[in-house]
């Protein structure tokens, strides 16, 4: 039985009117909740998924929420102004997610004492401010077990952003992992010196590609590298999203960003009066990192292996960076049988042994 | 039939101050259609968009700070447009100054007296004027075009200032993460008023707008500078020196930019972070020419240009409109600022071009 749309939509408008209605009159004022981001909600990678982490929120909360995003926000004397405006406008839980927003974000917070925030990636936290980021690293090991096995060049392409703890973990999380699988095989960065800039992303790419790589990782927000690696046939590593549609062929699998449920908690935490500023650092176990589909074109003794390692570090059995670790001068950093510890991890400033090329200073 | 412009001969004095106001009710109307299109209630988002950033004492003061920088590098790129000297590198002489102020806070650290934040305005001076000398002396004693060199020297002070912040300057206590640490308070520029953001910066621009009036209508250097721009022929006979114009509106202008670099980071950035400026050094470029090279000119159009950025924010958080729709927006305010301008400079005529004597 086929009811024309437009019956469905009158009576759903019809429903949301007197929802609307009874919510003025039965509840207190909706909870606003503020979001600034580095990048475009279009960016289909990191801020994307941030701005997927807010509609949960709305989906979560319904009425109760009324959410606000500002995108492509400069990390420097912008961003100051953009996080007071929300906080002055009444906005009661204020997240900023990116590492730049740092410093901004606790000086607003300083003259808000009643507004909460939540700053992504950072290391400061006061009264009102909290900081959360997910274990990329965990992602960038499977990933690197995948890209060992796929490549015939032994040449690993990785696009990084900045040279911040943030991404220097992830290339060494990558190298780690593909040494273990093909002790042969050597990864080549280029720096591009921005989070989101399609074309300077793609040309990376191909740049990489030129110099013999045939799979290209990127910690960077946009798909254009997966889309350069389509173009080229050769294997690209999606970022924050699944970017599979931008490269069915060349997408082995991509590190998803998930934040709806740290979202969805905090704000329910400040519905509650149960805020607590804190560190939320999670990863494949709580669900904050997940893997996208994996490419049907993995051969299955690659495919089960890469399950494993998933298994494995949701099990606490597999750490990535477990010792001996040496880094590139050979010094030995970390001994066998110890893992490095969170402290050092989030300080992160040296290459471990294989990365071709220097750390930029 | 092909349209083709034709000057006018002569130009209305009254049209050329009525053009920008046509500029804004265009861009109102238009943009209400835009905004109608898109579901929202136009009354709505221009209130949004023009009235309520600046509805606040707080809002005035972050128009103010916003403006500040695009008013300074726009009035130092003035005086070598007026002088066909063509100084695209702003940004990079504004990395350069905030490099060299920024320096100075760090080096003297957490017990730097009262002396420091002048000792920090005359480097981010200097620092800007040295990184303009550079295309001064390439075009003076070369000839190298100053667009290119001017514009180049940009990606490499930018290159600098990462190398800096990720290497010597880095903040030990930072996790190795690219800043440098906070500046002591005493490097930091006093602010006007309690509660907003509003330094010393902003009179100190109203204070160049003045002083660069005075300069062009009755110093003898706003003179030459004038001249070689109108007449080049007429200022070698006069015996102006184009190459010692050159250096002086190169170096002024770096100087001014360097000066809006240091306000920068001394200001509401408070360290020196991998990027300082989202783009001031080039959008002031707009900001001089939207105030026809003029002081007072450049000091609304910089207001104006800062209003947009603000307003584009505010329609984000109050109406939820996306980034685009505000950059939409922008981009039609100044389509008709530039419209309107050409316009009252030419005609449209159709067909060929008819010999007359009025013509001639």
């Amino acid at each position: 039985m086929k009811v024309p749309f437009f019956k469905h939509t009158t009576i759903l408008l019809g429903a949301a009117v007197i929802a609307a209605g009874l919510a003025t009159t039965a509840w207190t004022e909706p909870l606003k909740v503020g979001f600034v981001y580095v990048g475009p909600v279009g960016d289909h990678g990191w801020t994307y998924r941030h701005d997927q982490g807010r509609k949960a929120i709305d989906k979560a909360f319904g009425d109760k929420v009324k959410t606000t995003l500002v995108e492509s926000v400069k990390e420097g004397a912008d961003a100051e102004r953009v996080i007071r405006q929300l906080a002055a406008s009444g906005h009661k839980l204020i997240f900023t997610t990116s590492f730049g927003f740092m410093n901004p974000t606790l000086k607003v917070a300083k003259s808000f004492p009643n507004v909460r925030f939540e700053h992504a990636t950072g290391y400061k936290q006061s009264d009102n401010v909290s900081t959360y980021a997910a274990r990329f690293y965990q992602g960038r090991h499977i990933a690197g077990l995948i890209a060992g096995k796929m490549t015939k060049s032994n040449i690993i392409g990785y696009i990084g952003s900045f040279p911040i703890p943030e991404v220097v973990r992830g290339i060494n999380a990558t190298t780690l992992a593909l040494q273990k699988v093909n002790p042969k095989a050597q990864v080549k960065v280029v720096w591009v010196n921005t989070w989101y800039d399609p074309g300077k992303e793609g040309a990376a790419a191909k740049a990489l590609i030129d110099q013999g790589a045939d799979v290209i990782m990127q910690h960077t927000d946009s798909p254009a590298a997966v889309q350069a690696a389509q173009e080229r046939g050769v294997w690209a590593v999606g970022q924050a999203s699944d970017m599979t549609h931008f490269g069915p062929k060349s997408h082995l699998t991509a590190i998803v960003d998930v934040w709806d449920s740290y979202y969805v908690a905090r704000a329910k935490a400040v519905m509650d009066g149960t805020w607590k500023p804190g560190d939320t650092w999670d990863g494949l176990k709580q669900g904050m990192l997940q893997m996208a589909p994996y490419n049907a074109a993995i051969p299955a003794d690659v495919l089960a292996m890469a399950k494993k390692a998933q298994a494995d570090i949701i099990a606490g059995t597999l750490h990535p960076f477990a010792g001996p670790i040496k880094d590139q001068m050979g010094m030995q950093k970390v001994a066998a049988g110890e893992n490095l510890d969170d402290g050092s991890l989030l300080s992160m400033n040296w290459y471990v042994h294989g990365v071709q090329g220097k750390l930029p200073k | 039939m092909r349209p083709r412009l034709e000057a006018r001969l002569g130009v209305s004095r009254t049209m050329v101050y009525a053009t920008p106001v046509m500029a804004l009710l265009l861009t109102m109307a238009f943009g209400s259609i835009l905004f109608a299109a898109l579901g929202q209630h136009p009354p709505a988002v221009l209130y949004a968009f023009f009235v309520q950033p600046i509805s606040s004492a707080y809002g005035l003061a972050e128009l103010t700070v916003k403006a500040t920088p695009l008013v300074l590098c726009a009035i130092g790129l003035s005086f070598g447009f007026r002088a066909n000297i063509w100084n695209i590198g702003a940004e990079g002489q504004l990395t350069l100054g905030a490099i060299a102020g920024g320096g100075v806070a760090l080096w003297a650290g957490e017990n730097a007296g009262p002396w420091v934040l002048p000792a920090m305005m005359l480097a981010g001076l200097l620092g800007g004027a040295a990184w303009a000398a550079i295309p001064a002396y390439l075009k003076t004693r070369f000839n190298a075009n100053e667009i290119l060199t001017s514009l180049m020297l940009t990606y490499v002070a930018l290159l600098l200032l990462s190398y800096l912040v990720h290497g010597p300057w880095k903040d030990p206590q930072g996790y190795s993460f690219p800043q440098s640490r906070m500046f002591a308070d005493s490097a930091l520029l006093p602010l006007l008023t309690m509660g907003t953001r509003l330094h010393l910066g902003a009179p100190v621009a109203l204070f160049v707008a003045l002083a660069a009036w005075w300069v062009m209508a009755r110093m003898f250097i706003g003179f030459q500078i004038k001249v070689v721009g109108l007449t080049p022929a007429a200022a070698g006979l006069a015996g102006f020196s184009v190459r010692r114009l050159t250096w002086i509106t190169l170096l002024t202008g770096g100087a001014l930019a360097g000066l809006a670099g240091l306000f920068e980071v001394a200001g509401p950035i408070g360290q020196l972070l991998p990027s300082i400026s989202p783009g001031y050094g080039f959008t002031a470029i707009i900001v001089a020419f939207l105030g026809r090279l003029h002081p007072v000119g450049i000091l609304l159009a910089g207001l104006l240009i800062a209003l947009s950025y603000l307003g584009g924010e505010t329609v984000q958080i109050e109406l939820g409109l996306p980034l685009a729709v505000a950059g939409v927006f922008q981009g039609m305010l100044l389509f008709f600022l530039l419209a309107t301008d050409v316009l009252v400079r030419y005609r449209i005529r159709w067909g060929r071009k008819v010999i007359t004597q009025e013509a001639g």
